[in-house]
Parts: structure tokens; sequence; C-alpha cells
């Protein structure tokens, strides 16, 4: 295989293991019953706190542990609104999304474009000189491999353990879920602060590995967390489809970067944000079975056009947790 | 009885939350080691100071309401219409294109200034009738048709000031060519707000107070946003309903981004619409979705703007404090109506 195809897949896998870690935790969240928009403002205030305290104490551990306890506070402030004061989730969400973009381009200001320390690279010894598949997937840092871990981890935690399974049934079907001695909404605090930490160390990944440093306004982080977000749902509450969301994106990021070359007509920032519109259309192939005129349209086609086409529909579609959103009442 | 002291209860604990916002803010200064009184002091100087500084707050104020105006009809409908801010950008993209097709035609300037702003209208009821159909049709929440339009809007700008409309010789971040003074909106002599632009901005609200508090179509949105399937039951068609409050909100936010291109900078430029798309969406939140108060909190919301600018100056302080304050402003006041509520159950 060619080399710079190689480690083009080695960098792809590098550079999404921070929206795997944001949008495995916010399908956490979901899957509870909660809607967390204050993603992408988390992600920007984690990365550049992480930075700061990385910069200062020169502990890139404790940068990501920042990262961790901010995520996970952001979180707790939508838990909070959201099931204790019952607040509109959205509302709080899309506020704190501002707010914590703003507060970190403010507290920012100050380490902008200093140098800091980075995450190391950690070749596995033995395996990371297999030809291929060494630089692509054991010649990473901690926490790329660590993203590896976690797709899977949550992905047996939702599926295959009891625990997981009253996850979702506090988000499918919360008075069930009481009935059955779950207390939903202590549940919904502890997987919203969890999924928030997972949130919050996808900050410090950036600006200690994939985008080092802090840049403010053109650290070009801005929108990463609504990809996040878009991801969840083209995952269908999904850590697995969610983490190959996360690579078909950044997999798009970095062709826009290769064929910048080639078209130098179309300035840098276009081909960055190709990959949005992309995310539109595959939310619309997987949302369009729920729409009620496609139910009609079918209805009036042949029998066997209509089984083909719902079968596809079907294989493409996804649907929300049933209680998403919705706040829990014991009566 | 009950309902003045409900009142009297309300009124607390929105001072309160205010209290808690500028508590919240003043310690996130001290931790950028700043002097919270003298960063206040400031703000207040730079946006009421003086009459300059306070016509700057009024350029800011009409583009704010206009988006304002415009997502008070789509949370009235219940939709989160986030798109604004690409709603704004295509408005301002319509409007300059308008005006580099006409500038050089013999049709007199005020008529294309009108022309102008119609594109622009034209062009924010564009971009939002993409995310109205993908909602309606597409079963796309609004929230990330919304978000994705405001990449491809943004991306569009940087294309077209990159690209076909960029300045003889090499295309640059300041943007397009500016246009010729016959096609500014005229000022007031020697400061920058156009009254054509204050006109705008108050007919823009006075028309949506009327539209939601005293018309039937008002009172059916309101019930398409609190319950759409009794709506749709009581016989209203509630599809058509979303339509028309998507591409109203469209409308005002293309106004707001022709307001932007005929009246502060005279061309376009790569953030043209400012941020007052999501500013609005908070203004919209803190009044509680309601009309009423619609112009003097954009008002406070602008001035913070405008006040913040000299701050890096002044105290080497990130102007984004204007932000902070308003997010935190917004945020004490959803979670002490959450408290107020909660303890009114208790009772």
């Amino acid at each position: 295989m060619d080399t710079a195809l190689v480690i083009g897949i080695a960098g792809i896998l590098a550079s999404a293991a921070p929206i795997v870690f944001a949008a495995i935790g916010e399908t956490i969240i979901e899957r509870a019953g909660v809607i967390n928009l204050s993603v992408n403002g988390a992600i920007l205030l984690t990365a550049m706190a992480g930075f700061a305290v990385a910069v200062t104490t020169g502990s890139v551990v404790l940068g990501l542990l920042t990262g961790a306890v901010i995520g996970a506070l952001v979180a707790l402030v939508v838990a909070f609104a959201s099931i204790t004061l019952k607040q509109s989730q959205v509302a709080v969400g899309f506020v704190l999304a501002l707010l914590c973009r703003d507060l970190a381009y403010f507290l920012g200001n100050p380490y902008m474009g200093l140098s800091g320390p980075r995450l190391p690279h950690l070749p596995i010894p033995g395996l990371a000189n297999i030809p291929v598949l060494g630089t692509i997937f054991f010649q990473h840092d901690l926490m790329t491999y660590l993203s590896f871990v976690l797709i899977v981890l949550a992905y047996i935690y939702i599926f295959r353990t009891r625990p997981g399974l009253m996850l979702q049934g506090i988000g499918e079907r919360p008075a069930a879920a009481y009935v059955r001695g779950a207390n939903v909404n202590l549940l919904r605090y502890v997987y919203t602060v969890v999924g928030g930490a997972l949130i919050g160390l996808a900050g410090p990944m950036y600006s200690l590995s994939v985008k080092a440093g802090w840049k403010g306004t053109i650290s070009g982080l801005d929108g990463i967390g609504w990809i996040a977000l878009a991801l969840t749902i083209f995952g269908g509450w999904n850590p697995l489809r969610a983490a190959l969301g996360a690579y078909f994106f950044a997999f798009l990021q970095w062709l826009g970067l290769v064929l910048q070359p080639s078209l130098p007509n179309i300035p840098s920032q276009v081909l960055q944000v190709a990959p949005f519109p992309l995310m539109i259309l595959t939310l619309l192939l997987v949302n369009v079975g729920n729409a009620e005129w496609v139910d009609r349209t079918l209805a009036g086609l042949p029998e066997q056009t209509r089984h083909a086409i719902a079968r596809i529909l079907r294989a493409m579609r996804t649907s929300p947790p049933a209680a998403l959103g919705v706040p829990f009442e014991k009566e | 009885m009950v309902k003045a002291s409900s009142r009297w209860t309300n009124l607390a604990f929105q001072l309160l939350a205010i209290v808690l916002a500028l508590a919240f803010t003043s310690l996130v200064m001290i931790l950028a080691k700043a002097d919270p009184l003298e960063a206040y002091r400031n703000i207040v100087v730079g946006s009421v100071g003086s009459v300059n500084k306070f016509s700057d707050v009024l350029v800011a104020w009409v583009p704010l309401l206009l988006a304002t105006s415009g997502l008070l009809v789509t949370y009235t409908a219940g939709l989160w219409n986030i798109g604004v801010e690409g709603q704004i950008t295509l408005g301002a993209i319509f409007t300059t294109w308008a005006l580099r097709v006409l500038q050089d035609s013999t049709l007199s300037p005020g008529l294309i200034i009108v022309i102008g702003f119609l594109s622009g209208a034209l062009g924010g009821m564009l971009w939002a009738s993409v995310v109205a159909f993908l909602k309606i049709y597409g079963g796309v929440n609004e929230i990330f048709g919304g978000l994705g339009m405001n990449f491809v809007a943004t991306a569009l700008t940087i294309w077209l000031i990159f690209g076909p409309w960029k300045r003889p010789g090499i295309g640059s971040m300041s943007g397009t060519e500016p246009f010729k003074e016959a096609l500014w909106l005229p000022t007031f002599t020697g400061l920058r707000i156009s009254p054509w632009s204050l006109v705008v901005g108050i007919v823009g609200i006075a028309v949506i107070y009327l539209l939601l508090q005293g018309t039937y179509f008002g009172l059916k949105l309101k019930a398409v946003g609190r319950n759409r399937r009794a709506a749709f039951l009581l016989g209203i068609p509630t599809t058509q309903y979303m339509w028309a409050a998507f591409l109203l909100c469209g409308l005002f936010a293309g106004l707001a981004g022709a307001v932007q291109v005929l009246g502060v900078y005279h061309r376009l430029i790569p953030s043209i619409s400012s941020g007052y798309g999501f500013l609005g969406m908070l203004v919209a939140m803190l009044i509680n979705y309601q009309p009423t108060w619609a112009a003097p909190v954009a008002l406070f919301f602008a001035a913070l703007n405008i006040g913040s600018i000299q701050l890096p100056i002044v105290m080497k302080l990130d102007s984004t404090l204007s932000g902070v304050l308003q997010g935190a402003l917004v945020l004490a006041v959803l979670l002490m109506d959450g408290v107020r509520q909660r303890i009114l159950r208790r009772r």
C-alpha cells in the first residue's frame, strides 16, 4: 500500500478521536433522555482550559482532567436546569453553547499562541512494526487508543449489559424503568455528567494533540460540537454508527486538505465546510423514512417497488429514544 | 391579591437573576485579573458616553431587533430557527448582488436601495425555505438543518469575496469593493446611524407585535407552537403555518442583512451577520418570547456589544466579555425562573 495513503488513514483515525469522544458522550446523554446542546461551547471551553492548565503545570494529564471536570460541570448545569428545574433543555443547552464559547475566548486571551506540551506518541511495542496495520493503528497517542476502546466499551455497555439496558429504558420508557426500581432522575443526572466528562475530554484532545495550542477564534474548533450533535442523530444513538460518522467526517476534512492544491480557485474555508452540507444530506436520508408524506407516497406505488423502497428506508432510518427531551414526573 | 404578590415575586427573582449574572461575570473578570467595576464603567462610557457612541449602539440595535422580531415568529410556532445567522448572511449576499447588478444602471439610487432591501428579504426567505423544506418534508430537525445552512452561508460569502466578487487585484478578508456613496443609506450628519434603518427596525417590531398579539394568524400560530397535533385536529393547517413562520423569520433576517450592507458596511464582509442571529435568540429567550420588551432588551444587548469594543484597547481584555455577560444573564433568568416555579409548586 502507498505510504502517503497509510499515513493519511492513520491521521484520519487520530483527528477523529475527539469527535468520537464527543459524539459518544452525547449519545450516552441522549440515550438517557436528555438533550445537551452545549457541546460546541463545552469543547471550546475545555480546549482552552485544558491547554491553559497544561501550559501552566506542564502536565498533559492535568490538562485532560481539567477538560473532563469542566465538561462534567457544564453538563451538570444542563441536568440541573432540565431535570430539577424543568426548564427547556434546548434553551439551556443553547445558552450554554454560546456562554462557554465566549468564556473560552475571554479567559483564553492570555494563552493565545503560546506553545505548550503535547500528548506523546506511544507506539505499541511489537504491534507498531507490523507493516501497514502498525502505522494505521498502533503509533498513536494515548487518547486515540482510548477512543478505539471507548467505541467498543460504550457499545457493549449500552446493548449487552443490564445497567445499559436500564439506560435505554430511562430514555425510552422512563415510567416502566421507574416501576422496575430505577431512580430515573438520578440515573439521568449520572449519565449526563458522565457523557459531559467524555465531551469535555474532546477539548484538550484538540488543544494538546490534534490541533495543538490555543489560537482564540481562529483555532478552527468552532462548529465541531454541532457536528458531534449531528453525528449522534446520524448514528441512530448507537456508538458504533456515531464513530463511523466521525471517521467519515474526518475523512472529508482530510480530503479537503488533499484536494486543496488541485483546486486553487476555491478558498480553503470553502472546502472545510464541505462536510456540513453532506451532513444535512445524510440526516435527510436517515430521517426521511419518518416523514408522513413518504408513507402516503409509498402507499400509492406498486407493491414490489414499495417493499424495495421501504426496506432501503428502514435500513437507513433512525428514531430517537422515545422520551428524549421529555422530563420525567413520578405521578 | 394573589396576582399582585406573584408579580412582585416574579420581579424579585428576575432582579436576583441579574445580580447572579453580574456576580458571575465579575468573578470571571477577577479570574482574568481585571477590575470588574472598571470594566463595567468602560462599557457604560463606551455605549452611552457620547452621542456618537449611542448612535453606534443604534447601528447595532436595528439588525439585532430585526433578527429578534423574526425569531419571535418562529419561537411562537414552536420552532428553533438556529439558521437565522445564515438567513441574515444570505440577505446580505442578495442585497450586495442586487447592488452590483444595478449600480451602473440609470435607475435612481433611491430605487436601487429599495430593490436592495427587497432582494435581501428574498435571500433570507430563500435560505429559510431550505430549512423549512428539510424540516417539513425531510424530517430533519430545524436545529441541524439550520446549523448546516449557516456553515454553507459562511462558505458562500468567503467564496464570493475571494472568487467572483473579489476586489480588483486580490481578494482579501476586508471584503468586496465598497459601493459608491450614493448607494449608502443616508445618515444623520456626523453620525453613523441612518434614520431609514431606524424606520425599518421600528416598523419591523411594530408589525410583529401587531401580528402576534392582535390577529387570528398570531393566535393560531400560538396554537401550533403549543401543541401541533391538537392544532391540526382543530382544523389549523399546521404545515402552512410552519412555512409562514419560517418565511417571515427569513424575511426579517434578510432585512437585517440588507441593513448591514446598505447602512453599515456598504460592502460584503466575511462576518457580515456579526452574530446578531444568535444574539437575537438570546434576546428572545430573555423576554420569554413576548414582543413587548423586544426593543428595549435588544437595545441593552446592543449597548453591551458596542460598549465592550474598547475593552481590548483600554484594559487589554477580550471584547467577548459582552457575550459572557449576555449569556450569563439569560442562563440566570432561566435558572431563577425554574427555582421560582419549584418553590411555588412546593406551597
